[in-house]
């Protein structure tokens, strides 16, 4: 097996580029796509761990969080179409009707 | 030796199409790119003998999300946002964090250098029948958290429903 650290670094990097994904761009969707690399890194640390300790548990609670993505996926995707049909943009500086 | 290969022809990939996912412009390319790093996720999945997993990653996040984001993209007319900025002014925030976020994990690895390091790794005949030992831990277990999953979904299949409705 590699050694648990070179997947600890994966999932790291992986988790950074999800979070600048979040924070700095505009287009709902890609913001959403980079919520999905983090919850998948997420996941590989989960693995790696299940794997190390030699239990299967890290690999069923992996299971409820891609169940988790999909269900933020469907909802997630649901409110961009509503909102898209009521304000004609997808960018996230222009989602300002909360805003007082 | 091959494993460590695959590991890393694997990781590249997850890394460099999550880069791609984040920095390109038109939104149907970071939709195929995200399918590309879910697949090398996948891989990962299968080096570390999780082969329960590794399928329905593909079936789950490939099969289905992507699919569901590619739908998306079609019916939200993207014309007009393809040609406007892309990046807002926050890149300071995004660096800070990834510089905190890195360090903790540079700071934990090397703390745990001796104890996690050296640990040898489970004999890989302990997760031998894969998809038995998950449905057991599943069903048997974990049996509440996975009622309370199915509750989720079905919430989320009514939320989908009732936000994409033409009058709410």
């Amino acid at each position: 097996m590699v050694p648990i650290g070179h997947y600890l670094f994966l999932s790291a990097a992986l988790l950074g580029i999800g979070i600048v994904g979040v924070v700095t761009r505009r287009n709902v969707i890609i913001i959403l796509m980079s919520v999905e690399l983090i919850l998948n890194a997420v996941n590989i640390n989960l693995i790696a761990f299940s794997r190390l300790v030699g239990s299967v548990e890290g690999q069923i609670f992996a299971l409820f969080i891609i169940t988790d993505a999909a269900a933020e996926a469907a909802v997630g995707l649901g409110i961009i179409i509503a909102f898209f049909r009521n304000r004609e943009t997808v960018l996230a500086d222009e989602m300002d009707i909360l805003k007082w | 030796m091959l494993d460590s290969v695959t590991f890393y022809i694997f990781a590249t990939l997850a890394v460099v199409s999550g880069i791609l996912v984040v920095t390109r412009r038109n939104v149907v390319h970071s939709a195929i790119f995200l399918a590309t790093a879910l697949l090398a996720t996948a891989g990962i999945f299968l080096t570390l003998h999780a082969e329960f997993l590794f399928i329905v990653q593909i079936i789950v996040y490939t099969g289905g999300i992507t699919v569901l984001y590619v739908f998306v993209i079609m019916l939200v007319n993207l014309d007009v946002a393809l040609h406007q900025v892309q990046f807002n002014r926050q890149w300071l925030v995004a660096l800070l964090l990834t510089v905190v976020l890195g360090a903790q994990v540079v700071a934990a690895l090397a703390l745990s250098r001796g104890t996690l390091y050296n640990m040898p790794p489970a004999p890989v005949t302990q997760l031998e029948p894969n998809t038995e030992q998950v449905a057991w831990g599943l069903f048997h277990t974990y049996m509440l958290p996975f009622e309370v999953v199915s509750v989720l979904l079905l919430v989320a299949m009514i939320g989908a429903v009732v936000m994409s409705k033409k009058r709410v």
